[in-house]
């Protein structure tokens, strides 16, 4: 404060503010995570490293699920191949092209929300940009988050990516079938799950031969079922230029 | 690297709070990341010295104060250490964080025109 000598010089003004940062991004996931649950769809936030095999789980979990409504919104860098490869497996599938964004955030998966006909849709999967790191920090408004990672990844995965297997509701260990030619521990990799997840859940998966994928479907199915049935106090929606 | 849309998201915030508070400069900004917030305070103090020249952060200095992680029981609420596996030794319940994960704009110092 420069009252003493009348110079005119600005004040200096300490402002206390303690603000979320990303409070803007947890606004628009809560509104897409209302809309969702309105439409009773469960949709479920796939994350994990570029190759873990996400949308082979995907194609797998088509087939485990045959007959249930699936959609899927997959985010990448460029290219569109990942939609396209659902699609083919018979979901209903909307990319969004990041660019050189390395996560999806809420705003994008609101826009891609409006080209899916939710009343339509039981189980939403959102492929996540292949990254096990930027992706842990958004929330999109998912229900929960699904972590592959590959038995071919190495055991200590978990302990250098605390932040992205802290989120994860459920492991999926994918690549499976492999484990016979590698010198793997997955007994290690459960360790060292339960030192960064405290609610441990990990499931052995192999979208090639179906291995645990039965298992992984009926997760799906009981989150499913213990979601609020559709129309619930479902808001009506507002649209955005 | 998400840091830089961190960092647009902190203008965003100080824009509003220099406006609310008719400031003409930010001195200087102090921001709170937690160690399991996904966010590295040294790609953030990167990706501001890139974003601020010419906005009203031009001259402002950026502190990141880092709060470890703190775990502790979610039943009995005893502290649980990190590292090893997040479960209660005396109860058996899973971890809770209770603080740690913080992505915070925590203090500005802005400067306001005498009149």
């Amino acid at each position: 404060m420069c009252e003493t000598c009348g110079c005119g010089d600005p004040a200096r003004v300490p402002i206390d503010v303690q603000e979320r940062i990303l409070s803007g991004n947890e606004r628009q996931a809560a509104h897409n995570r209302e809309h969702l649950a309105g439409h009773g769809v469960l949709a479920i936030n796939l994350m994990g490293s570029p190759g873990a095999g996400k949308t082979a789980v995907l194609e797998a979990t088509a087939r485990a699920l045959a007959g249930r409504r699936l959609a899927a919104i997959a985010g990448d860098l460029a290219t569109d191949h990942d939609a396209a490869r659902l699609r083919a497996a018979g979901i209903p599938s909307q990319s969004i092209t990041t660019g050189s964004a390395c996560h999806l955030d809420a705003d994008l998966v609101h826009r891609a929300l409006h080209h899916v006909d939710l009343a339509a849709v039981d189980y939403l999967f959102i492929e996540n940009v292949g990254n096990l790191v930027c992706p842990a920090v958004y929330d999109l408004g998912q229900a929960f988050n699904v972590v592959a990672l590959a038995v071919t990844e190495g055991e200590d995965k978990p302990l250098k990516y605390p932040v992205m297997f802290r989120k994860a509701d459920l492991v999926l260990l994918t690549k499976a079938d492999l484990v016979p030619h590698l010198d793997v521990d997955l007994d290690a990799i459960q360790a060292n799950l339960a030192r960064v997840m405290p609610e441990p859940l990990a499931f052995v998966v192999s979208a090639k031969t179906g291995q645990g994928i039965s298992l992984w479907a009926e997760w799906l199915e009981g989150r499913k079922r213990a979601l609020a049935p559709a129309g619930a106090g479902a808001p009506a929606h507002h649209h955005h230029g | 690297m998400h840091e830089y849309s961190i960092v647009e998201a902190l203008m965003t915030h100080i824009g509003e709070q220099a406006r609310a508070h008719g400031a003409t400069a930010v001195s200087r900004v102090v921001v709170r990341i937690g160690e399991l917030s996904g966010v590295e305070p040294d790609l953030l103090r990167t990706a501001f010295e890139l974003v601020r020249e010419r906005t009203i952060c031009d001259a402002a200095a950026l502190e990141v104060e880092r709060i470890g992680a703190r775990w502790a029981c979610g039943d009995c609420g005893r502290a649980i250490q990190g590292g090893g596996p997040l479960r209660c030794g005396a109860c058996g319940a899973p971890a809770r964080l209770i603080e740690g994960d913080e992505i915070l704009l925590a203090q500005l110092e802005l400067e306001v025109a005498n009149v």
